[in-house]
């Protein structure tokens, strides 16, 4: 019982600040203490006419689903090796694509930087991409290793046996199996990239992403009620995607007969 | 070759055929991850005066973050509120992964799992600006314990300093500890808790003596999975530390972005990443002795 008490409260300090931001984004004055002052709509009507916030949103959005489409792919590939084949150095390979799960963010980002300047590549929105879909991989392979593993190899050799070629049976029988867990995989990976914060401040030149207009707004106090109605429908957004992700994984868990083990890592 | 294993096995056309599907993401990573990585430790040992890069290999970068007190006292203090960050965050996460291991029914553990995960997911940046909220002067916490009269001034203690980074870290990683330490519960057989007890072990007892140990894996792996990260903060500190709370990853992006001393902030986080390693290793080499000691 004691344990239950304590979980709950556990849960209450988790979400503690994430109550905290449509509070604010509703409250009529402009500074982020209490007491509250009112309810207002006036900071979300605010967003709307940033051409500059626009402009970000759209830049994420692009780098997101690029990096996503990218990292799951690449996810795909090792995902299926690792489950599926023996090869030499493995342990090796496979742990360096692990590998930034582990790494701080800025060594990540550094190090790209200092490679990319002294190649004299220009900083982009592609240079943010390179970097968001080398976290995101280690996160696609997790959740794809799990839609593979629960695969039961006897479907495609039956099918190889009935005719079908390796390409077609994978197209036939394998894909639609882990449907499931490359579509968590995308929206997974596409919720990370959209709220990485240090690399994208690192390696996004002139047009920021959105975390990094952001970072730069935090900076005016005048400016942290718009702040807080963005974060509202930031969450808002994030938590509807991962529900999707989660939806979606469960199906696909009982789809293979897996037993359910929960949990999104 | 219609005999495809069944199992992974070692054939040499299973090798070729794995290789090349890992191929991809291997070259990705060795490209942009383990070569960036060598770049860092070959910048660490050049040296650069303003907009000019001089190649000659030289110790100077490492000769100045050893002399000047400055990157010494950001570099232990990273160390100690890194360490603060994880006994904490590992200490408050292993009773809930507990009680949803072995206290909730299992067709409600994933629901419980999904909650924990969601707030990790959300807006790192706002999560992070909203503890300066509830902790500052006129925060949340402040404003409370005021109103109903248990102190009469703000508390200073909590906002800019190095209680406020461990606090609001703690929150941040608190999913990465909690599931390592799950999935570590779950594997657990069991009729092991069942036998122990059957041969006369308390409740206290068969947790110290059989559940922990095997929990052990789940506990090292979280312990690393905050502690290494963390180093590498800056936006925690930069929003919540004040002066006394700024970490080495603030001096490290100063010295890339502000200061235009690449090799400087490459020597610097050379020298973060070699110091968490080392504790890292210490860590791994003391919890190994333990459960040997156990086995």
């Amino acid at each position: 019982m004691g344990l239950r008490i304590y979980a709950v409260l556990y849960l209450i300090f988790l979400y503690a600040p994430i109550a905290l931001l449509p509070i604010f984004a509703f409250n009529d004055g402009t500074i982020i203490a209490f007491p509250l002052r009112g309810f207002t709509t006036e900071w979300f009507r605010q967003l709307t006419e940033i051409p500059a916030l626009h402009g970000a949103v759209l830049n994420s959005l692009i780098i997101a689903v690029s990096s996503a489409v990218i990292a799951t792919l690449l996810g795909i590939c090792a995902a299926r090796a690792a489950t599926r084949f023996v090869f030499p150095g493995k342990k090796g390979i496979m742990g360096l694509i692990m590998l930034p799960l582990v790494l701080p963010e800025i060594i990540v980002a550094v190090s790209l930087l200092v490679v990319l300047l002294q190649l004299g590549l220009p900083l982009g929105a592609w240079t943010v991409v390179l970097g968001h879909v080398l976290i995101c991989v280690p996160f696609s392979v997790a959740i794809l290793n799990s839609a593979f593993q629960s695969l039961d190899v006897s479907l495609e050799e039956a099918a190889i046996d009935l005719g079908e070629t390796r390409w077609s049976s994978f197209r036939l029988i394998t894909l639609p199996l882990v449907m499931p867990g490359i579509i968590s995989s995308l929206l997974i990976s596409f919720t990370i990239s959209l709220d990485e914060f240090i690399i994208a401040f690192f390696l996004t030149g002139t047009d920021p992403t959105l975390p990094v207009y952001l970072w730069g707004q935090l900076r005016f106090p005048q400016k942290i009620p718009v702040v807080m109605a963005l974060g509202t429908l930031l969450v808002l957004a994030s938590v509807i995607l991962l529900a999707v992700a989660e939806y979606v994984r469960r199906r696909g868990a009982a789809r293979t007969g897996q037993r359910d083990t929960g949990g999104l890592m | 070759m219609s005999d495809t294993g069944s199992r992974p096995r070692a054939g040499r056309g299973e090798a070729a055929r794995g290789a090349l599907l890992v191929g991809p993401p291997f070259l990705y990573a060795l490209l942009l991850l383990a070569v960036p990585l060598g770049a860092i430790g070959l910048f660490s040992f050049w040296t650069q005066d303003y907009l000019t890069l001089d190649t000659t290999l030289t110790l100077k970068n490492y000769r100045e973050a050893f002399t000047e007190p400055l990157y010494m006292q950001l570099l232990l203090r990273s160390l100690m509120i890194s360490g603060a960050v994880t006994v904490a965050t590992v200490l408050l996460a292993f009773p809930v992964a507990y009680y949803v291991s072995f206290h909730v029914r299992p067709e409600r553990k994933a629901m419980w799992i999904f909650l924990i995960t969601i707030p990790f997911w959300t807006s790192y940046l706002i999560r992070v600006f909203l503890w300066k909220v509830i902790l500052g002067f006129n925060g949340v916490i402040n404003t409370t314990l005021q109103g109903i009269g248990i102190i009469d001034e703000p508390l200073r203690f909590i906002l800019y300093n190095a209680n406020a980074v461990v606090i609001t870290l703690a929150h941040a990683f608190a999913p990465f500890a909690i599931l390592p330490i799950f999935v570590a519960l779950e594997k657990i057989d069991r009729s092991l808790l069942e036998a122990s007890r059957d041969l006369g072990e308390t409740h206290v007892t068969t947790f110290l003596r059989v559940t922990l140990p095997l929990a052990m894996p789940g506990v090292v792996a979280a312990v690393l999975i905050v502690f290494i990260p963390t180093i590498g903060d800056y936006v925690t500190p930069r929003l919540v530390g004040g002066p006394n709370g700024l970490m080495i990853a603030n001096m490290i992006q100063t010295q890339f972005l502000k200061l235009n001393n690449a090799p400087m902030g490459a020597a610097l986080a050379v020298l973060a990443m070699a110091m968490v390693g080392a504790v890292s290793l210490v860590f791994l080499a003391l919890t190994r002795r333990y459960l040997r000691g156990r086995g």
